[in-house]
């Protein structure tokens, strides 16, 4: 345990001295500011009545705002998790600091989830700037706070996906940019993947968009917390890891 | 401390490593002497359980690297060929993520990290960052790096490539001293290197075991014959004749030559010692004698008559007294899986 989070600890570190972790955290809050200002304009012409629904109105904020706010996040984060992650391993055996870690007595285990954590914990403190923004929410209106817990939530295990397939990527290369790129395109692949769907028949519709990525999260913001979600997310984490785990394995071998 | 028995490693089709044995002793100071792409660095990487064998078995102190890869390598100190630094960290820092990975308990880190930096002095560098280091200061972070746990075996390769005279005589004093307490193996493709350093000597050429020795045996042990260079003063005549004449002599031939004085290199077998014989020569003949001396053949030589014939290799590769026999019997081959 030591071990990981010395490791996750280096990680950490090794974001915030590079200019990475702030473009990282600018640009996430500027996106994520520009969707809250736009749903905030949205939802005041709406209680406006402006809309054409005779005089002004109570919106229920959770549904109007928060709910599609952290659908916009989901793909922002789509767009900024791949530049987190691709460099953890893809530069480390670039440079050749991978020999350091993998002489030392360390388990590959404690290696990948050092750097798990490690980017997690970046990531955590991106979607922390965004309670800014939410708790302004709650000074001047009466959301439920319960879906916003559980939008978080669901916010976090998705970002824990992202991350973990591109952990996966980033260690099957020596290019960071290789592996920032294809990231991208896999996360892409998955968020897309039910929209392939539409034309076929129900049965394929309702595979592909269990496999959608972002599908999952909806139900979490609106306050559900289903097990099925849940799972299909810690399993994509599994399984990115478990990748991560393989492909090292594999470097190891073909020397 | 080190046992390597009957290593080979295959890239796909190329074998960069062939049926590698060899054992090292506490505390001695083993040479690993190839020509560049020999197989230094892929030995290397299996000793430190960076890279599994193809087939063989490797132990480091006791343990087997690949089936108790966490305690030998609690045990090994490694300086790749690239002292693996991180640019965006300091000098401490960077010794201080090394001492926690490598599992140097929390109240003797400061210590331990002091001693390797005045060790390798670099105790005034703590503040500056790794990736600003001059390429001798990256290299000495790399072995203050190495030694930092106090292993029992310390794998340096290739630790003077890229230093200027001064850096490598100071690399060199430091390996020395570091051998009392460490085994050491060091790789290079430099000569000078192992004769200076090392006490023994493991030649290799693609992959394979050329001779195992000390430096001046293997100087000794390859020279099937003698030379000695003779130097006379002959006022003008032609002394090849009655120097051929002299019993034992294989060959003469002419080295320097100026104002009347000659410098000659005479060969005989190597069990004679003609040195009498033909110094009566030169003084019954009335010239002047004014220098008699064996030429050694230099590690410069041996090596290139090693790894480019293939003859007298064979036979120094077979009574070198690399495989272990009595381990043949369970030498399991490890294959892909
Ligand atoms: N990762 C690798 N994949 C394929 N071939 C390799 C790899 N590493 C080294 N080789 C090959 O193995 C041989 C030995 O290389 P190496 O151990 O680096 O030699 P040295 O360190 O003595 O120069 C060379 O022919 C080299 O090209
Ligand atoms: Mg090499």
């Amino acid at each position: 345990m030591g071990n990981i989070l010395t490791l996750a600890q280096k990680e950490l570190r090794a974001y915030f001295v590079s200019p990475i972790a702030y473009v990282l955290l600018v640009f996430f809050a500027l996106l994520f500011g520009y969707f809250y200002v736009s749903s905030i304009n949205f939802m005041v012409q709406l209680s406006m009545g402006q809309f054409g629904m005779g005089g002004p109105q109570i919106i229920n904020i959770n549904e109007f705002m928060i709910r599609p706010l952290f659908g916009n996040t989901a793909v922002i984060l789509l767009f900024m998790l791949p530049m987190l992650t691709m460099r953890s391993f893809a530069e480390e055996k670039r440079s050749g600091t991978i020999e350091l870690l993998l002489t030392s007595p360390l388990t590959d285990f404690q290696i990948i989830l050092g750097k798990f954590l490690g980017a997690m914990a970046l990531y955590t403190l991106m979607l922390s700037l965004t309670l800014v923004h939410i708790g302004v929410l709650f000074w001047y209106g009466e959301p439920e706070w319960a879906p916003v817990l559980s939008g978080y939530l669901g916010l976090l295990l998705m970002g824990g996906s992202f991350i973990s397939i591109g952990l996966a990527i980033s260690s099957m290369t020596k290019n960071q940019i290789v592996a920032g790129v294809s990231t991208f395109a896999v996360l892409l692949l998955f968020w897309i993947i039910n929209w392939m769907g539409d034309a076929s028949g129900t049965m394929t519709q309702s595979v592909l968009a269990y496999l959608s990525i972002l599908e999952h999260l909806d139900d979490f913001s609106k306050g559900v917390i289903d097990t099925t979600h849940v799972t299909y997310y810690v399993s994509f984490i599994t399984l990115g890891l478990f990748l991560t785990a393989k492909s090292m394995d594999m470097a190891r071998w073909n020397g | 401390m080190i046992d390597v028995q009957h290593v080979t490693k295959r890239y796909g089709p190329l074998t960069a490593v062939d049926d590698l044995s060899f054992r090292v002793e506490r505390g001695e100071i083993l040479g690993f002497l190839g020509p560049n792409g020999a197989g230094k660095t892929t030995t290397m990487r299996i000793l430190t359980g960076y890279l599994p064998a193809t087939e063989g078995r490797v132990q480091v102190a006791g343990f087997d690297v690949f089936e108790q890869p966490i305690e030998a390598k609690r045990r090994t100190g490694y300086l790749p060929e690239t002292p693996p630094l991180y640019p965006e960290m300091t000098v401490d820092e960077y010794l201080q993520f090394v001492a926690r990975i490598k599992g140097v308990p929390a109240s003797d880190r400061q210590a331990q990290i002091g001693s390797a930096m005045e060790r390798t002095s670099i105790a005034d560098m703590g503040d500056r960052y790794c990736g600003r280091l001059s390429k001798g200061y990256r290299q000495r972070v790399g072995l203050a790096q190495a030694i930092l746990h106090n292993p029992d075996v310390l794998i340096l390769d290739e630790p003077t490539a890229g230093l200027d005279p001064r850096q490598i005589i100071e690399t060199r004093k430091l390996i020395t001293d570091l051998a009392g307490d460490h085994t050491v193996i060091l790789s290079t493709h430099i000569l000078p290197e192992v004769s200076q350093t090392c006490q023994r000597v493991v030649i290799i050429n693609r992959g394979r075991v050329v001779a195992v020795d000390t430096p001046d045996n293997l100087t000794a042990r390859l020279q099937g014959s003698q030379t000695l260079y003779l130097q006379v003063d002959t006022q003008g005549a032609d002394p090849l004749p009655a120097l051929e004449g002299v019993a034992g002599v294989l060959s003469v031939t002419v080295a320097d030559k100026r104002d009347g004085v000659g410098g000659y290199q005479v060969e005989s077998g190597s069990g004679d010692d003609i040195r009498r014989e033909l110094s009566r020569t030169v003084v019954t003949n009335g010239w002047g004698l004014l220098e008699l001396r064996p030429q050694q053949m230099s590690l410069e030589d041996i090596f290139l008559q090693l790894t480019t014939e293939d003859a007298p290799a064979d036979t120094l590769a077979a009574d070198a007294g690399t495989g272990d026999d009595a381990d043949e019997a369970n030498t399991e081959d490890r294959t892909d899986g």
